[in-house]
């Protein structure tokens, strides 16, 4: 397990390189990083030397070697656009999208499973069909539209929810959250919905399936002729064995979520990472489209390391393997 | 004196009618068949593919699922009707008075639970036992089937045992909670040859400790000839004969069973199958009219085309043959 572990790992570091050095050619090669910073004024003697101070000049192995310590130490460089340390604007940002996804991700597993689960075993019944129609809604509606209504109706007609921004936060060390207050949390209510409502049929739809294929095993018929209760079937063993590629579908889905979140953050004006990349995109601010490729591929590998850790764990033939293949 | 009122057979089955609801129809894949089994009695069921063997067996635990249902038929367990229980009875019947037990044993287990996990929770399920004392019956009911070292193979994952291994814990799954009928549905089927007769014995054996009966499906009338008490033979849904295994094996009054003794393959005689009945049996979608058996049948008659024989006692048996009646051709 900890050998499958360190191989995982390894793997997930060679891919963080490469992004890195995606970023690196997109930070040096897009755009010139002097013309960026400097002012229709500045001497051409002054452009060089800042081409010096910024080491544009140093051999280009040199150049790399320095943007991925860098990198390491989450220095990003300074953003053309706000002319702040990219890594101080993502810290104010940063956590402001995670709670969005991590509220999203709940709200998508906690109602996904049990809608999956529930459609599954009672396939034929009215309730179950109501939801498989109205989930397709879900996942052909885009993200912006489902949003737009949200707010329109929650926030425009019946006034309950706020429409855009974090409402009251709290600092907690470096990290403002907005978990601890009354408006944070009611300002987090339409937000990830939109956000989540993708995953959420996804979700529902996959573990649906699963089931029904599960419930169709062999083992299933063989544990009902053993006289087990329909609770203990459902879910000692139908609901464990739909688990591996629910885990890491999901596992796919929450890397996406925060990818996915700059939507949501536009439509709702959300003050993260999102946002943040939008006006960076805008004002081709390379340092921070370059710094949130990094993070956002760093979650997404985080996450799927995860998933492959959980998936070996629920697994005992891949625990197995995993154990023998080293 | 006192009359001695003969007491109720452990199984009875009269009259059991399945069918299956399809788009073009229903299809009658049990038609009318009745038997009994005698306590500790071993009931062979032979017929090919499709006969409906494993749907006899899944009609009597009530396991059929849509589209497929009972239409008709008693079924009696110790005298008292078991068809139409709540699904809360019928729970709690299978696998305490009826254990069943599937051809695939690499597939009837849960990959995902311990052995230790799917042997308790039967347990439990049945029984009023303690956790504790639930493992230690498991691990009792391993050693009977012949686990070795069952106190550390109990805690394994079923893909940690070969074929022949977990159809052994999958007959300790069904004997967990001592019931009085096991429903064996080809049980060696999909094991390995050398280790099909183990297997068998094992059953037999267990069985036969508990003074519980079988019924035993398989294709293989060899396996029959050396376990069974009786043997039905089944064809198209329909039960074409019956009795006692030595009478069925010598003296085969039902033109499809000579055949199929015919397909035995005997010891002195070179194995190739010496009397193959030709052509298939009939669809579920497609039975004829008459006897289902007619169109294969070397010694069919007019009468065969339009009418269906029924069961006609002979001897300690019975067989569903117009020869039986004194037709002559
Ligand atoms: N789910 C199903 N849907 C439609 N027809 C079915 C279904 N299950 C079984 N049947 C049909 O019912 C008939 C009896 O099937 P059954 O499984 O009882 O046969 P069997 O005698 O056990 O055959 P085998 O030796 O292959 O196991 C067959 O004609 C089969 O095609
Ligand atoms: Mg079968």
């Amino acid at each position: 397990m900890l050998a499958f572990s360190i191989r995982r790992m390894i793997e997930a570091w060679v891919v963080m390189l490469i992004v890195a050095l995606l970023a690196f050619v997109l930070f040096r090669y897009v755009g010139n990083p002097v013309d960026q910073m400097a002012g229709q004024y500045t001497s051409l003697a002054d452009r060089e030397l800042m081409h010096k101070q910024l080491g544009l000049d140093d051999p280009i192995l040199v150049q790399i070697a320095r943007f991925l310590w860098n990198a390491l130490h989450l220095d990003f460089g300074i953003s053309y656009h706000f002319r702040e340390p990219v890594s101080q604007l993502l810290m104010k940002r940063g956590p402001a999208t995670l709670e969005l996804s991590f509220a999203a991700s709940l709200f998508a597993i906690a109602v996904g499973i049990p809608l999956g689960v529930f459609t599954g075993i009672y396939k034929d019944s009215l309730w179950s069909k109501f939801f498989l129609g109205v989930s397709l809604i879900g996942v052909s509606l885009p993200t912006f539209l489902i949003g737009v209504l949200l707010i329109f109706a929650f926030s425009v007609e019946l006034h309950w929810l706020p429409s855009y921004g974090r409402g009251d936060t709290v600092a907690l060390g470096l990290w403002q959250t907005g978990f601890l207050t009354a408006s944070g949390l009611r300002a987090l209510i339409l937000p990830s919905i939109t956000l989540g409502l993708f995953q959420l049929t996804l979700i529902a739809r996959l573990v649906r399936s699963e089931m029904l294929e599960v419930l169709r095993t062999d083992f299933i018929r063989f544990a009902r002729a053993r006289g087990l209760s329909e609770r203990a079937i459902n879910f000692n063993h139908a609901l464990k064995n739909t688990l591996i590629p629910v885990i890491t579908i999901t596992g796919l889905q929450i890397g996406s979520i925060i990818a996915f979140a700059v939507i949501t953050e536009t439509v709702f004006q959300w003050p993260g990472m999102g946002l943040l990349f939008i006006t960076a995109v805008q004002s081709a601010d390379i340092p921070v489209m370059a710094a949130y490729l990094i993070l956002v591929s760093l979650m997404f590998v985080t996450i799927n390391f995860i998933v492959d850790v959980l998936y070996a764990f629920v697994d005992p033939r891949i625990r197995l393997h995993a154990m023998s293949a080293t | 004196m006192l009359q001695a009122v003969p007491a109720p057979p452990l199984l009875d089955v009269k009259d059991l009618t399945v069918q299956i609801d399809t788009r073009r129809g229903p299809l009658l894949a049990i038609d009318h068949i009745s038997f009994h089994i005698a306590r500790g009695e071993i009931l062979g069921i032979v017929g090919e593919s499709g006969a409906g063997k494993s749907l006899t067996g899944a009609a009597i635990i009530n396991l059929l699922t849509p589209p497929i249902r009972r239409i008709q038929g008693e079924i009696s367990l110790q005298g008292a009707r078991i068809d139409g229980l709540s699904i809360q009875a019928m729970r709690e019947l299978r696998g305490k008075k009826i254990g069943m037990i599937f051809q695939d044993p690499l597939t009837s287990l849960d990959p995902l639970a311990t052995i230790a996990q799917q042997l308790i929770e039967t347990l439990r399920a049945h029984l009023p036992l303690s956790p504790s004392a639930a493992r230690a019956r498991a691990i009792g009911l391993l050693r009977e089937v012949g686990i070795p070292a069952p106190e550390q193979r109990i805690d394994a994952y079923p893909h940690a045992f070969s074929g022949g291994m977990r159809q052994r814990v999958v007959i300790a799954l069904a004997l967990a909670a001592e019931p009085e009928l096991i429903i064996a549905d080809e049980p060696t089927t999909a094991l390995d040859v050398s280790v099909q007769a183990q297997i068998i014995e094992l059953l037999k054996a267990l069985c036969a400790q508990r003074g519980a009966s079988i019924m035993l499906i398989t294709h293989d009338m060899g396996v029959i000839a050396e376990t069974a008490d009786r043997v039905a033979v089944m064809y198209a849904g329909r039960i074409v004969e019956i009795g006692p295994v030595a009478q069925i094996i010598q003296s085969p009054r039902h033109p499809y069973t000579q055949g199929l003794m015919g397909a035995i393959p005997s010891l002195g005689a070179d194995r190739t199958r010496l009397t193959q009945i030709s052509g298939a049996m009939p669809r579920l979608t497609a039975l004829p009219e008459g006897c289902a058996f007619a169109p294969r049948c070397t010694k069919a008659m007019a009468l065969c085309q339009t009418q269906r024989p029924s069961l006609t006692p002979h001897e300690q048996g019975a067989a569903a043959c117009f020869l039986l009646e004194g037709a002559t051709v």
